[in-house]
């Protein structure tokens, strides 16, 4: 294999995982602090795109700096992420906290149901096409094929997310106390941290970057129903194989499977549906708890 | 109080009863359910249009407006009750739909069906309700090759997938053999649909022309997957220039969106087997290239019959654009339940028919549909086939619509093939038997 296919199999590769690492981050920063499963993330990301692409559609209608569209794209996930967070935080999953684990899922995944059904109520079942912003960055050549620059920006905008949230996690107060409530929830709101706070604002947050995902991707797909199944199908291979909760983890195990599943697609096609899986399935085996999973603390 | 005489009380009860009879004959219907996508990845390309094409022609054929030969109201007099539903959720759930369908609600007719998943479903079951079910669009040839040999109630009204895969070939080998001296590719879904497409395209290039070469590996990314970027990279660093594609849906609107920021349709010719009904809908950002379609949608345009002017014209109004494919497939079916009606009611004397009339006028039947001829030739008299057209498609910025340019038809006896051979063995066997020119 020549040095230029490799190239382009890297590429590929960074340019798929970024596309894996900004569905799933929102999941695992939920799940590493809620210990929680949201289903309800995948209709996060359809609302993100379906929202995104309706406004971009009127917004290229007006003769507005085109660049705008990116902010278009943060203010849709922006505004999602707050409204999603307030309501399904506060109107349900307050109320099952308290609940088997297992509760909460099924409850996730029927909001999930019932959320499909209202995209479908607001936007009907036509697709939504909106592409303008991907020709908006142009395009680089690599190892002579072009690239485009918004996919490739989408390598830079997972690694500032994932910067982001490992700064603020590790370096502010805020993040400190993020990390008493996971390791341990009793014992933080003991010490007289607002819990409930700390969970509204962490969904708020994760909601933000499930409709961020989405808002992002809304250029490059055809937006229309059942976008959401296919994602949160993808989120949560991603989140088994980096380790629940685990942001690093995330970020690797997106990077693994992006870069593997580029080299099939290159070498041998027929293995893209399998690679995926298989590097799940090798994952569960040899470390069931994930590459990444946060360690456990050792309670009195 | 005085008594009525005997004779005029039973003048009255033969009048009321003679009025009574008129009546109930009068509010006879025939019921007509139509399964289509209402919901999910379908609707907005297949659910939407086959509706409209659908309501448009029972509305004209209830009003007897439809031109002729169709000219009467009704199926054999009768007026359509229509139920147009959802076909998602798959196959088990469409099986429990069609009984309800028929055996609680007393459907007599069935026509639609987007999904060849959905088709072989209830293909065995069709048999078993005695129900008769006339196929609008999906394509499997599975459905009288291996699931019902033997079919009485089971119709399809268009010509099976492997047609479209063969015109193809038959297209790159007439008007794109220059494009395809270094060989040719193949980017399909990675289910029956894609596999099966790419078989039939590929074993009919050989084929036709032996000379040009496949590539070594072909894409078949997962169905519904949205992201193709990798895929791209593949294509656009490939030397063969030539690319066959069977993507729909939202798959193929991903990959022109994708593809067009990469430059990857100024430098590859593509073949997109059911594209038309994409260009129909996304107009001016569908890249230029070339597409298939029998004679459909964009592909009707032109078409002078009576009955496809009447059909382009009425649906522009009614709905304020063209008709796409699904819009003919879905109409022509309920006009395919009209043929056959009608003429059994003619071989009946002029009486209604009974349902194994109805299935003899349209078993082996040749008859109009709304811009073709339609022979029920394979599939022991229940199979339809029609000819395949195939074009260059680019924007016309005049019209403000996509339009098809240089089309070429091939003859249904060149695209499928003879009654009596499995289609992927006629395929594989050279296509013997193809009467071409």
């Amino acid at each position: 294999m020549d040095f230029e296919l490799l190239l382009i199999i890297l590429v590929d590769g960074l340019v798929y995982g970024s596309y894996l690492f900004m569905v799933a981050v929102g999941l695992t920063v939920i799940c590493g602090v809620q210990k929680l499963l949201n289903v309800t993330h995948g209709a996060l990301y359809a609302f993100g795109a379906y929202l995104t692409a309706t406004l971009l559609i009127l917004y290229f209608q007006v003769d507005w700096p085109q660049f705008g569209a990116f902010a278009v794209m943060l203010f849709a996930a922006l505004f999602l992420g707050v409204l999603f967070g307030v309501i399904i935080e506060r109107g349900l999953l307050r109320h099952l906290y308290h609940e088997d684990e297992h509760i909460i899922v099924l409850a996730t995944f029927a909001a999930f149901l019932v959320l499909e059904d209202v995209l479908l109520l607001i936007w009907g079942t036509d697709p939504y096409l909106a592409p303008e912003p991907l020709g908006l960055l142009g395009s680089t050549e690599i190892a002579g094929l072009p690239f485009d620059n918004y996919s490739l920006s989408m390598v830079l905008l997972s690694a500032v997310v994932a910067a982001v949230l490992w700064y603020g996690l590790n370096r502010t107060q805020f993040g400190k106390l993020l990390l008493a409530v996971i390791h341990d929830r009793e014992l933080a709101q003991a010490m007289g941290i607002n819990v409930n706070r700390i969970f509204l604002l962490t969904f708020m947050l994760g909601s933000f970057l499930g409709a961020l995902g989405g808002a992002y991707q809304a250029p490059a797909i055809s937006v229309q129903p059942g976008i959401g199944v296919e994602v949160i199908v993808l989120a949560f291979a991603v989140v088994v194989i980096g380790g629940m909760g685990s942001i690093p983890g995330a970020l690797i195990g997106s990077v693994i499977v992006g870069v593997a599943r580029a080299f099939a697609v290159h070498q041998e096609p027929a293995l893209e549906l399998f690679v995926i899986y298989l590097i799940m399935a090798a994952v569960l085996i040899v470390r069931p708890q994930g590459l990444f999973a946060p360690a456990k603390p050792r309670t009195i | 109080m005085n008594a009525i005489p005997r004779t005029r009380f039973m003048a009255l009860g033969a009048a009321l009863a003679v009025l009574l009879a008129a009546g109930a004959a009068s509010a006879q219907t025939v019921k007509v359910a139509v399964p289509t996508f209402l919901t999910g990845g379908g609707a907005p390309t297949y659910g939407t249009a086959s509706k409209n094409g659908v309501e448009l022609v029972v509305r004209a054929i209830n009003e007897g407006s439809l031109p002729a030969p169709y000219n009467s109201v009704g199926l054999a007099g009768r007026k359509i009750d229509l139920v147009v539903y959802d076909e998602s959720g798959g196959g088990t759930k469409q099986v429990t739909e069609l009984r309800n369908k028929v055996q609680k609600e007393g459907v007599d007719v069935v026509v639609g069906y987007v999904s060849s998943g959905s088709c072989a479903a209830i293909a065995r079951v069709v048999e078993e309700l005695r129900v008769l079910t006339l196929l609008t669009v999906c394509g499997t040839p599975r459905i009288f090759e291996e699931l019902v040999k033997e079919p009485k109630y089971l119709f399809r009204i268009i010509n099976h997938s492997t047609a479209g895969n063969v015109g193809a070939a038959h297209y790159v080998v007439k008007k794109l053999r220059n494009e395809a001296k270094d060989g040719y590719m193949g980017i399909n879904q990675n289910y029956a649909w894609g596999q099966d497409a790419w078989r039939d395209f590929n074993l009919g290039v050989q084929t036709l022309a032996p000379e040009l070469k496949p590539a070594n590996k072909q894409q078949f990314p997962k169905l519904f997957s949205g992201q193709y970027g990798t895929e791209i990279s593949v294509l656009l660093r490939a030397k063969q220039k030539v690319v066959h594609s069977s993507f729909w849906g939202g798959d193929i609107e991903a990959l022109i969106a994708q593809g067009k920021a990469r430059g990857l349709f100024k430098r590859k010719t593509f073949v997109f087997t059911v594209g038309e009904i994409t260009a129909h809908r996304i107009g001016k950002k569908f890249p230029p290239g070339q597409l298939a379609r029998g004679p459909y949608g964009l592909y009707a345009e032109g078409i002078d019959t009576p009955l496809n002017k009447w059909f382009r014209s009425e649906y522009r109004k009614a709905y304020k654009q063209p008709p796409s494919s699904p819009a003919y497939h879905y109409a022509d079916g309920i006009v395919a339940a009209k043929y056959a009606y009608d003429t059994a009611m003619k071989a009946n004397g002029g009486k209604f028919p009974s349902t194994d009339q109805v299935i003899k006028a349209l078993e082996h039947a040749t008859y109009d549909i709304l811009a073709a001829k339609v022979k029920m030739s394979l599939g022991k008299g229940h199979q339809a086939v029609t000819s395949d057209r195939w074009g260059y498609a680019e924007w016309d910025d005049a019209k403000g619509e996509i339009v098809v340019k240089d089309v070429v038809e091939f003859k249904a006896e060149c695209v499928n093939p003879p009654e009596g051979v499995n289609a992927a063995d006629w395929v594989k066997g050279g296509m013997k038997g193809a009467k071409c020119d």
